[in-house]
């Protein structure tokens, strides 16, 4: 028994060993495939798998290892099974970060649930909640998407600009749409507007007329949906533009896609929204490359997702090593000033510089900026509906 | 000037809306009935059965556009309505052949044959999920609106406007098409004079003759007609989702019961009586008041009864209400 007990314990060992020598490093991508956001998600599951096989073809990522992508499914709105996608990711698969999660809600619950007790890096590419500022990480935890306190306050901003005084305000019931709506309504009044009314809406309903109902009553010059674009988003701005109550619509990055344009067109002329992008960084060659494999990258977050693969494996090459307890350092390291800038496209240069010891600051797609508790300090493009098509219009 | 706006405001956001929902309803809560009164059993698998009804008329509708026929400004929907209900109909005398006949030969208690339909109701659930998926489905096509908001305030210079979707045009319209119909069957012919001399007593017309097989089977028709058509206006006028359907078994059963289980005229008026409750009671009623009252009393609040996400518990609390006080139903059905 004793022997067979040592036999074990010396395979198990040789396992292991065999593990670290492996040359692929798996890095997780857990993102909504499923459920409201599905529409953008494979475009950002593209921008983090450009990084890593940027990163693999250069072969210089630690004396030559190659990078694998692992996607998982976060659902963006079930933690349970969000959750048990991410602890397959780490347990199973063994990935040495992870890229994600999508959405608030089942990012906060991967963060406690998983990160935490498994000690895994992660950035996400797109969480925005503001409650994820002041969630314990034990500095895991980063994200290429700025907080929606920053948000709320740009989409203050733009109303103001545009005179837009009175408005309603209907949110998706969960950590997401509460924050923003939060965070914009304290912004907005700050800067002298008034919000009629603030209502939740529950998404996957079959119709929102009765909600739309109350908005209407309350009255507003615009409604401001901070919802997803493929769930009760559209259903909102459905109910209203039927029963006339509102005509002009706010909309924030969740509410940005595609599926916009071709289920209105026209219909929201004149609608303004918001969705991060900087002008101090290009995202374009990110998107055209994701674009040519053939998935529809006009959504938001394809270059924060490119930007958050990116950084790990910079942060993974300037601690040399792969392993999150001596990366995590790191990050903000790479991510911020002094050093050579970094764009898209490079990174091959900067994990030369810093296998040479040098030090980089990486720009990437999104001017990634980290800030406070690991954060992207944030840049917004304004966007207006012009002629059926999502037109950006300003920087900020 | 102020009153019309007023009456605008409130047809557009709350007869309007709860005269189409209420007919819905009335269809759905008709087919419960039915199966109560005659069959004598609660059927919670009539929610999934409109569901699958639906569902077929979604595929068919489908399949004709892809071939390019349509009905002009009327949605194609209609055109597929027929095969839907066939579809429908299938199913239900599959289920029934499969199922309730075995219960109803042990002559089983109405209870036991509730628990069956509620099996039924999730291999159907099921079914129509793993046929269509569980995602929303658009199959409306056609003219939008018969008055959009901008033709009404050009047509009469109100500040306020007005909306008639076609779908709720076309709601009401068949629904008193396809009540006349049931009323007209079950009044005139012979068939529903017998279903409905089963339905009073079962052995006084076992006795006089009456095939119970073809009484069952002419019901379960009927239901699947009238579930399906139901089940079209309301992914019509809304969307299409499987779990929609699952959750409009509460007000359907609301509406059947309150009106009386087992009385077809009172499956009617319950499905309005719940869907004006639904709808007056989660509105905001800021607006009208504004136009009505005069400007010093105008309310600052929004004026509203209960949120929107209490949509339902309005049906569960009017359900309550009468079986405490009047279990029999506003019109004298059965007792629950």
């Amino acid at each position: 028994m004793k022997k067979f007990l040592m036999a074990s314990a010396a395979t198990a060992l040789m396992a292991g060993g065999a593990m670290a020598d492996d040359h692929a490093v798996k890095l997780g991508i857990i993102l909504g495939f499923t459920g409201p956001i599905e529409s953008l998600t494979p475009a950002m599951a593209g921008g983090a798998e450009l990084a890593m096989s940027e990163v693999s073809e250069s072969g210089k990522l630690l004396g030559g290892k190659t990078v694998m992508p692992v996607r998982a499914d976060s659902t963006c709105i079930d933690s349970g099974a969000a959750t048990a996608a991410a602890e397959r990711l780490v347990t199973s698969d063994g990935v040495k970060g992870i890229m994600g999660a999508d959405c608030s809600g089942v990012t906060g619950a991967i963060l406690s649930n998983v990160a935490l007790a498994n000690g895994t890096v992660m950035i996400s590419p797109s969480a925005t909640s503001p409650a994820l500022s002041a969630a314990e990480d034990n500095g895991l935890f980063f994200r290429t998407a700025p907080s929606d306190a920053r948000q709320g306050q740009v989409l203050a901003d733009v109303l103001m600009e545009k005179g837009i005084s009175e408005v309603a305000v209907t949110y998706t019931n969960n950590d997401y749409g509460k924050g923003l709506a939060d965070s914009f309504a304290a912004a907005y009044a700050a800067a002298g507007g008034t919000v009629t009314t603030t209502t939740a809406h529950e998404d996957g309903k079959a119709d929102y007329s009765a909600e739309v109902g109350a908005l209407a009553s309350a009255g507003g010059d615009a409604l401001v949906v901070a919802g997803y674009v493929d769930q009760g988003g559209p259903g909102v701005i459905r109910a209203a533009l039927d029963t006339g109550a509102f005509d002009t619509f706010v909309l924030p990055d969740g509410m940005i896609g595609p599926n916009l344009e071709t289920t209105f067109g026209d219909e929201i002329e004149g609608s303004i929204g918001t969705a991060p992008g900087s002008d101090a960084a290009d995202a374009s060659m990110v998107v055209e490359k994701v674009a040519a494999t053939g998935v529809d990258a006009s959504g938001p977050y394809v270059g924060e997702s490119y930007d958050a693969a990116a950084l790990i494996m910079l942060a993974m090459q300037a601690a040399g090593s792969v392993e999150p307890g001596d990366y995590k350092s790191k990050v903000e390291m790479v991510a911020n000033a002094p050093g050579e800038k970094i764009y898209p496209g490079e990174l091959a240069k900067g994990l030369e510089i810093l296998a040479a010891g040098g030090d980089i600051d990486y720009v990437g797609a999104t001017a990634v900026e980290l800030i406070g508790p690991g954060e992207a300090a944030g840049g917004y493009r304004e966007i207006e509906v012009q002629g059926g098509k999502l037109e950006t219009v300003k920087y900020r | 000037m102020d009153f019309l706006n007023a009456l605008v405001v409130l047809s557009n956001f709350v007869l309007i809306p709860a005269v189409a929902y209420g007919s819905q309803l009335a269809l759905g809560a008709l087919g419960v009935t039915l199966i109560y009164g005659i069959l004598r059993f609660s059927n919670f698998a009539h929610g999934d059965t409109m569901a699958f009804g639906t569902m077929v008329v979604v595929l068919v509708t489908y399949l004709f556009q892809s071939w390019g026929l349509s009905l002009g400004p009327l949605p194609t929907a209609l055109l597929a309505l027929p095969f839907g209900i066939l579809g429908c109909m299938v199913l239900v005398l599959v289920t029934d052949r499969a199922v309730y006949r075995f219960y109803r030969q042990q002559k089983a208690k109405p209870v036991i044959l509730v628990i069956v339909s509620m099996g039924v109701m999730f291999i159907m659930n099921g079914l129509v999920r793993f046929i269509i998926g569980p995602n929303d489905q658009r199959f409306a096509d056609g003219e939008r609106f018969i008055i959009s908001v901008r033709e009404f305030k050009q047509m009469t210079g109100l500040s306020e406007g007005l909306a008639i979707r076609t779908t709720q045009g076309i709601t009401v319209v068949t629904a008193i098409i396809v009540v006349a119909l049931l009323f007209w069957f079950l009044n005139k012919t012979r068939t529903g004079k017998s279903m409905r001399a089963y339905s009073d007593n079962e052995d006084l017309a076992l006795l006089s003759g009456i095939n119970p097989e073809r009484v069952v089977l002419y019901t379960w028709l009927i239901v699947a007609a009238l579930a399906t058509v139901a089940g079209t206006l309301y992914g019509l006028d809304k969307t299409f989702k499987p779990f929609t359907y699952f959750q409009l078994l509460l007000p359907i059963f609301a509406a059947a019961i309150v009106g009386g289980l087992g009385n077809p005229l009172g499956a009617i008026a319950g499905g309005f009586v719940i869907a004006f409750s639904e709808v007056t009671i989660t509105y905001a009623w800021k607006k009208v008041l504004k136009y009505l009252l005069p400007e010093n009393l105008e309310p600052s609040s929004l004026v509203q009864l209960l949120s929107t996400d209490y949509k339902f518990a309005v049906s569960f609390a009017i359900l309550v209400v009468v079986l405490l006080f009047k279990p029999t139903g506003l019109f004298k059905g059965k007792s629950v």
